[in-house]
């Protein structure tokens, strides 16, 4: 186990409270969508971020939020709830509601908040890559100092066009992080049976691009990294691949019903013992930034603060069935009727 | 005013000069588009003219081609890409279908992408069957999408304006068999833009319709003139826009010479014109004296041999037989 790592002690510690709350919340969250989902409350594909909060946590603490860019795949709730979104209407997106992000039409795997720098929720593994390139493409364009997160999973890293795309960032030197979040599974089928080589860090070394592998379990550490990678990128406008070492405590997806397929109970315990919110707690304690009872109370609170937010989502409408048609085009209907 | 009498091909490269000129966050991407020119010419001289920020030339990588651009575009630039035949897009059809058409929907509206993709659709000279398919009717197949396929100089000024100036995807595509058709453009007039979803009688008649867009329009026509020999009056139909779709000007023809031919290079089977001869159907059957006849494609890959090849793509006597055939 990695020695854990400390932060300087310029940090205040009403900013490692907003980080706890980060961590929390989704953890509280994310454990509510599983629930949703088994009351058939939500349908579809969703896949939740239990065990990898730090990595998201850290990253997303390290940019300028409204200001930089964010895209990731389909396990999508914790980005945009870091970012500030709104997380009833996040869950009522989840539910297929009208006052979802999208007015239902998105659901859990299609989650954006474009204002804040949210770029989505993308369902085809590796599809959205050179999306997320573009964005930066963009920022750079125009003149802009942004920078663009772009999260993919460790599938997602065998996709050919992530390879197309990291080809382009670098010969256009383009303002994006690459962010490989390796959880040692794409889906069901862990790495050794997926990646040639599962130093996926390496993916990099070809096109010329700064590349190196992380930590995404322990915060202190994460953001440690973040934050020198986002300076870096965001000072020499190149391209960057990081390969972020965490674990999905969760299965694939809330339809995962069978992990023992391809793990066993032990492997999972034994990861836990690297859960980033006990981490992140252990360091809170040990450097007297915040004390138990304090923590147990900011944890009691967020979780009633979900179902709260639950219940609000619950009673937001279904979306009116005319609405199937708007936003198809942004200027014109499809045409109509069966 | 400058009417200045020009083919297809410098047509589509003046609009895009224009375009380039006239809004700071236009720029073309494409395969060899620009220090090489681009494959068919369009782009000629337009790298040295506006430098690689305006013409930037790509890998061969389409996929991450259309996605970039596509990311590009939803942070408001609209980048213009160009397929270097629309056979290559086959392999972003992800991009354009998955990504690129749903962006709208999926976000609630909270996001747009204005983005077109041009080249040349449909058979050249001899590309044979990796090279030559007419894609626009897989695209018109996917809502969020929007399709052009201009046949005249005029149409694809007016239209690539339109599309350029749109906020969502738009599949421009150009026949390689009208490059070289001319016509007669007004480069004084820098707004001038034709709307979508308009289609245009090019020839009025009274005893038939004959439907097509793109070459086919020009087949079309020919046909028309040879028939007309023969003591048929015969009206053609440009549909110049197959998403959104103008279908009251196809049905007032129908309705007026109550026979219709919808004619395409496409593989018959399953295209778009197989979709305009069934609203036809569904909508004008009273008006019908006929049934309605398609001239398609032949439902093969395109073969090399130059004999076999225009076999497979529909000319002026196959549009002849079937006029006579369905009487």
């Amino acid at each position: 186990m990695a020695k854990q790592a400390n932060l300087e002690n310029t940090e205040q510690p009403a900013h490692m409270e907003t980080l706890y709350r980060q961590m929390v919340q989704i953890r509280h969250f994310e454990n509510k969508c599983n629930q949703v989902y088994r009351m058939g409350k939500a349908g579809g594909y969703l896949h939740v971020y239990i065990g990898m909060e730090a990595t998201a946590v850290g990253w997303l603490n390290c940019i300028k939020h409204g200001w930089d860019y964010v895209i990731t795949a389909y396990r999508d709730h914790a980005q945009p709830l870091i970012l500030g979104s709104d997380p009833m209407k996040l869950m009522a997106e989840i539910m297929g509601r009208q006052d979802g992000y999208s007015n239902g039409k998105g659901g859990s795997m299609h989650i954006y908040d474009i204002e804040r720098g949210f770029f989505g929720g993308w369902g085809i593994v590796g599809g959205h890559t050179p999306i997320g390139a573009g964005l930066a493409f963009g920022s750079k364009y125009k003149g802009e100092d942004r920078v663009t997160l772009n999260f993919l999973g460790d599938g997602a890293a065998n996709a050919g066009v992530f390879f197309e795309t990291l080809n382009m960032a670098a010969l256009w030197d383009l303002p994006c992080i690459f962010i490989i979040e390796n959880n040692e599974f794409a889906m069901g089928t862990r790495i050794e049976y997926h990646a040639a080589d599962t130093e996926l860090h390496k993916r990099g070394f070809p096109f010329g691009m700064k590349h190196e592998r992380v930590d995404g379990m322990d915060l202190v550490q994460v953001m440690k990294d973040a934050k020198r990678i986002v300076d870096y990128v965001r000072k020499e406008q190149k391209p960057y691949l990081v390969e972020v070492m965490n674990y999905r405590f969760a299965g694939h997806g809330a339809a995962d019903n069978d992990q023992s397929l391809y793990r066993t109970p032990e492997e999972l315990e034994h990861a836990k013992l690297r859960d980033p919110i006990k981490l992140f707690e252990k360091y809170l304690l040990d450097n007297n930034l915040m004390t138990q009872e304090k923590m147990e109370a900011i944890d009691n609170e967020i979780e009633q603060d979900i179902e709260r937010i639950y219940e609000e989502a619950d009673a937001s409408p279904h979306p009116p069935i005319e609405d199937v048609y708007s936003h198809v085009y942004t200027d014109m209907e499809p045409e109509m009727g069966h | 005013m400058p009417i200045v009498n020009m083919t297809y091909r410098e047509a589509v490269r003046a609009t895009l000069v224009d375009e380039i000129e006239r809004d700071a966050n236009v720029f073309l991407m494409g395969e060899d588009i620009g220090r090489y020119q681009g494959t068919f010419r369009v782009t000629q001289g337009l790298f040295e003219q506006f430098k690689e920020k305006r013409v930037l030339d790509t890998p061969i990588t389409e996929p991450g081609i259309v996605g970039i651009a596509t990311g590009a575009a939803m942070t408001g630039l609209r980048p213009v890409v160009e397929m270097m035949t629309m056979s290559f897009s086959i392999l972003a059809l992800d991009q354009i279908i998955n990504h690129a058409a749903k962006i709208h929907y999926m976000t609630g509206g909270q996001a747009k992408c204005p983005l077109v993709i041009r080249g040349p659709g449909g058979a050249a000279n001899q590309l044979s069957a990796q090279h030559s398919h007419s894609m626009e009717g897989w695209y018109a197949h996917c809502p969020g999408l929007k399709v052009v396929a201009p046949a005249f100089p005029e149409d694809a000024a007016g239209l690539l304006r339109a599309a350029i100036r749109d906020d969502n995807p738009v599949i421009f595509t150009e026949n390689p068999g009208v490059y070289t058709v001319k016509g007669d453009i007004n480069t004084d007039d820098k707004d001038f833009v034709i709307p979508f979803g308009k289609a245009k009688v090019v020839r009025e008649g009274k005893d038939i319709t004959l439907i097509a867009y793109s070459r086919m329009v020009h087949v079309c026509l020919h046909a028309a003139e040879l028939l007309e020999k023969d003591g048929l009056s015969v009206e053609v139909v440009d549909v110049r826009c197959l998403k959104p779709l103008d279908t009251e000007t196809l049905y007032n023809s129908v309705r007026k010479t109550h026979r219709a031919v919808v004619v395409y290079e496409d593989w018959k089977s399953g295209s778009f014109g197989a979709e305009i001869a069934a609203r036809i159907a569904e909508e004008c059957f009273d008006d019908l004296d006929a049934p309605v006849g398609r001239v398609g494609g032949l439902n093969v890959p395109m073969p090399y041999s130059r004999v076999l090849e225009l076999q497979c793509i529909p000319n002026e006597q196959d549009v002849i037989n079937c006029v006579h055939k369905i009487g």
